[in-house]
Order: structure tokens, then C-alpha cells, then sequence
């Protein structure tokens, strides 16, 4: 279970969150909407540290990080996709797999390039476990970065519009492999994007962030097919059209 | 018999004490060698602590690199040869070389270090924090090995300054190559030319390879350029793979 209570984060004198309140329960999917510069990545990045909060806590299963708790925590619950990637480039796609379960989680290199040809097959990518990141599609290089965060096997998946960076051609396949991902019981997924039919499909709620504030937490279909404010429905109209 | 500077038989007189002249070479080499094992330690450490989130730890950085980039190597090293015996300090002038010397470049180092990491993209440390690494190991795994080879013409371009440069040391006798070379000519009948130009040649021995090579693999990391770097940084190391002092 997550819980963001009361983040407030300040870049300088600047206040991007204000007050950020959210609870995303095991197994929950969650999709994460709103304007540009709203604070969407800011707040996802607040769940694995990647961002500090100014003031208020991040609670990983009750317990609330803290600087000297983060890593650990986090290798216990988060994993990240990032918009770019972030693939390790003098590193096979194998290799990036492997890394945190040989480093972090002490697996043998054969157990655990056992475990990151299984993801490499959920991504469909077996095939490119021995190529850099250089010789990858986008599209393929995405998956990779899927396959990395999945290996670790940890509860928790995060991505912060993991489509955006990609030509329209390659978006598909990346946004497939999600949906597969969505269907599976036990992960938590929180996921910010502005693929709205994907937020249809996967989503068991619809969180949406505007000027660093939460202000709507819904149902998709509440989302999509009643918009809960003008805001929303402005927001929609946008993306939609 | 002719007199003039490059007479033949001042290049006989030189030929036959040449073990002199290879004396100093190898002193060169060797204090060469040892400063730039020492430069690279303090580089490394330094340029680490540059890019520190910490503000004081950034500080440190600067006033290193800034102290010992501004004062000529010269009074750095005369400072050290006479100001220090009145501390109580005396050093040989091997160790002003290796030490002195040494520091001095690591300054440069420190700096090709630090903008090496900034090269890096942000990315790449926001994965590994985001896999749980703590700060060794992101270093150690992911960040040093990309920075590695980005870093390694500058670096070059630097042993090159640091070689040339311990040749300051024939003020303060040091018995390195042009000391050798000028005490020779001095002592005898004043055969300059062929002891500047054998020195020079040799100085150029070394120093050319390793500047062709530093030019020859940059130009191969620019061509294949499977490290994305961002722009500001790459411009800030291409200058300083081209600054040769
Ligand atoms: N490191 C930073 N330093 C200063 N300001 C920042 C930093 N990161 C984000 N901001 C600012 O905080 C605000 C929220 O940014 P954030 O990236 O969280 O928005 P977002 O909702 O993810 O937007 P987008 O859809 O464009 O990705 C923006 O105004 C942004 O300029
Ligand atoms: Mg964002």
C-alpha cells in the first residue's frame, strides 16, 4: 500500500504540490491525468524518492521514508519507467536486467538471466537479450526498460509517460505490453500518461492532478463519460480532439 | 672547427655522454609516471566532490581547482623549493615533482572529472536511485564506466600538459631531461642547440603518440556516439580535449 499524505513539494521559492493527498491499495491500477506542469511527475516521483517532499510523508507499507530508509524501501517496492528510457547504454539489454538482481538481490547470474529472459519473453524481446540499447527501437528500448522493472519483481510499478517520448507507430506496442501488465492481480501501478484510451482500459482509477493539487479521484468511467468539473471536461476536450 | 651552435662536433661531444641526456629522460618518466598516478587519485576525488549535491562538498572542489589552476606552476613549485624549507618542510626535488607537480594537474583533472560526470545524462543516475543503487554502486556500475570514455582524451591531453610541464623542474635541479640537457651544455663548452633540440625531440617522443591518440579516439566516440550526452557538457569536454596548455 502507498500513501502520499499532505506533500507539499517547493522547487526554490516555488510551490508545485500543494497538499498532495493519495492511497493506492495492492494490486490497484492507477492512472494519473492533468495539464502540463500540473505536478504529475513531481508527485510520482515523490512515491521511490526520486523527489523529496518539502513537507508531509510518503508512507511503502505503513512504514514512512525517510532519507536514510529510501533505498532500502525502494528496493524492496518501487520500480520505474521512465519517459526516456534511461537504459543503461554501454550495457546489453541483458546486462541491464541483470544488474539489480545480481548486485541488489544476490541472485547467481544464471538465475538471474533465467529470470530476465522470462521478462525479456513478456515483452516479447527474448530475441534482443545481447543487443545495446544503441541497436533498439524506441518502441523496443521501452520494453527493455519494462522487462528491467519487472525482473526485480517488486510490488510496485511506476511510469511516468512511458509512450511520450515514441513515434505514434510505437506507442502500440509498448502500451500493449502495459495492458498485459495491468491484468496481472498482484502488481500496484501507478501510471501517468496522456494515452486516454489506455487510461480506459487499465485504469481502476482515474486521479487527476491540477495545479499540484488532486482534484479528482474517480472511476474511469465516471471520468471519461460524466467529467467530474469544467476543468476535466476543458482538459478532455483538449486531448481528445 | 667550426663554431657554430649546431657544429658537428657538438653533436659528437653529445653523442658520446649521451647517458647523461638518457638519465633525465628516464627521470622524466619516471616523475612523469608518479605525479600523474597522483593527479589522477586527487582528480578523482576532487572532480567526485564537485559534483556533490552537498554545497561545501562543491566548495571544496572549487577552491582546489581554482587555487592551484590561477598561480603559475612555476611559483607553485619555487614556493614549495624554498619557502617550504622554512616551515620546516624540505623536499627533494623529485617529490616537488611528483608531489607538486602532481597536485597541480590534479586540479585539471579534477576538472575533466567533473564535467565527464555532468556529461552523463540525468537519466541515468535517476535509474539507478530508482533501482534502489545507493551512491557506490550507481558510480561504480553505471556512472565511472560511461564516464570513462568520454573522459579519456581530455585525460590524455592532460598526462601530455603534465609531462611537458615537468620540465619546470630544471630550475630547481631537478636531474629530469632538461635539466640535464642544460646543465650538459652549460658545464661543457656551451653545445646549446644540440642538447635543446635532442631534449626537444625526445619531450615530442612521448608527448605526440599520446596526443594522436587522444585526437584519433575522440574522433571515433564522436562518430559512433552511443553515449547521449547532454550538449553543454559535450561542449565543455570537447574544449578540454582540444586545450592542450
Ligand atoms: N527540478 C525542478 N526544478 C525546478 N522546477 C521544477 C523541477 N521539476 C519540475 N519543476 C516545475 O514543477 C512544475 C511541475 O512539474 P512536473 O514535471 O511535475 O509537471 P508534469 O505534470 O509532470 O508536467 P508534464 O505533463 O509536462 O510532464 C512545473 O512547473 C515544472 O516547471
Ligand atoms: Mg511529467
Amino acid at each position: 500500500m502507498i500513501l502520499l499524505d499532505h506533500i507539499h513539494k517547493s522547487f526554490g521559492k516555488t510551490e508545485v504540490l500543494h497538499d498532495v493527498n493519495l492511497r493506492v491499495g495492492e494490486g490497484e491500477k492507477v492512472v494519473i491525468l492533468g495539464p502540463s506542469g500540473a505536478g504529475k511527475s513531481t508527485a510520482i516521483r515523490c512515491v521511490n524518492g526520486l523527489e523529496t517532499p518539502s513537507s508531509g510523508s510518503v508512507f511503502l507499507d505503513g512504514i514512512e521514508m525517510t532519507p536514510k530508509n529510501r533505498i532500502s524501501l525502494v528496493r524492496k517496492h518501487c520500480a520505474m519507467v521512465f519517459q526516456q528510457f534511461n537504459l543503461y547504454p554501454h550495457m546489453t539489454a541483458m546486462k541491464n536486467i541483470t544488474l539489480a538482481l545480481v548486485k541488489l538481490q544476490k541472485m547467481s547470474r544464471a538465475e538471474a538471466e533465467e529470470r530476465a529472459n522470462e521478462c525479456l519473453d513478456i515483452v516479447g524481446l527474448r530475441e534482443k537479450a545481447m543487443s545495446l540499447p544503441s541497436q533498439l527501437s524506441g518502441g523496443q528500448q521501452q520494453r527493455v526498460a519494462i522487462a528491467r522493472a519487472l525482473a526485480t519483481n517488486r510490488k510496485v510499478l511506476l511510469f511516468d509517460e512511458p509512450t511520450s517520448a515514441l513515434d505514434p507507430e510505437m506507442q502500440g506496442e509498448v502500451l500493449n505490453v502495459m495492458l498485459k501488465l495491468s491484468h496481472e492481480h498482484g502488481k500496484t501501478m501507478i501510471i501517468v500518461t496522456h494515452e486516454m484510451g489506455f487510461a480506459k482500459q487499465a485504469a481502476d482509477r482515474i486521479v487527476f492532478i491540477d495545479g499540484g493539487l488532486v482534484t479528482v479521484d474517480s472511476t474511469p468511467d465516471a471520468f471519461f463519460n460524466d467529467p467530474p468539473n469544467e476543468r476535466v471536461k476543458q482538459f478532455l476536450s483538449k486531448v481528445l480532439y | 672547427m667550426s663554431n657554430g651552435p649546431f657544429a658537428l662536433w657538438r653533436w659528437e661531444m653529445l653523442w658520446s655522454d649521451k647517458a647523461v641526456i638518457f638519465d633525465g629522460f628516464v627521470t622524466t618518466l619516471l616523475i612523469s609516471i608518479l605525479a600523474l598516478l597522483f593527479a589522477l587519485l586527487l582528480g578523482v576525488i576532487f572532480g567526485l566532490l564537485g559534483t556533490s549535491d552537498r554545497k561545501t562538498l562543491r566548495m571544496v572542489n572549487r577552491v582546489y581547482v581554482e587555487f592551484f589552476q590561477n598561480i603559475p606552476l612555476l611559483v607553485q613549485v619555487f614556493f614549495i623549493y624554498n619557502a617550504f624549507p622554512f616551515l620546516g618542510m624540505r623536499w627533494s626535488s623529485f617529490m616537488i615533482g611528483v608531489l607538486g607537480v602532481g597536485i597541480y594537474h590534479g586540479a585539471y583533472v579534477a576538472e575533466v572529472v567533473r564535467a565527464g560526470i555532468h556529461s552523463i545524462p540525468k537519466g541515468q543516475f535517476e535509474a539507478a536511485k530508482a533501482q534502489g543503487f545507493d551512491y557506490l554502486q550507481m558510480m561504480g556500475y553505471i556512472v565511472i564506466p560511461q564516464t570513462i570514455k568520454i573522459i579519456l582524451p581530455p585525460l590524455t591531453n592532460q598526462a601530455v600538459n603534465l609531462i611537458k610541464n615537468t620540465s619546470v623542474l630544471a630550475t630547481i635541479s631537478g636531474l629530469d631531461l632538461m635539466y640535464q640537457a642544460d646543465s650538459w651544455a652549460s658545464q661543457g663548452r656551451l653545445s646549446y642547440g644540440p642538447a635543446y633540440v635532442v631534449a626537444g625531440v625526445l619531450y615530442f617522443i612521448i608527448c605526440f603518440p599520446l596526443a594522436s591518440w587522444a585526437r584519433w579516439y575522440e574522433r571515433r566516440i564522436k562518430s559512433r556516439e552511443h553515449i547521449q550526452l547532454s550538449d553543454n557538457a559535450k561542449d565543455e569536454l570537447m574544449m578540454m580535449a582540444e586545450d592542450v596548455l
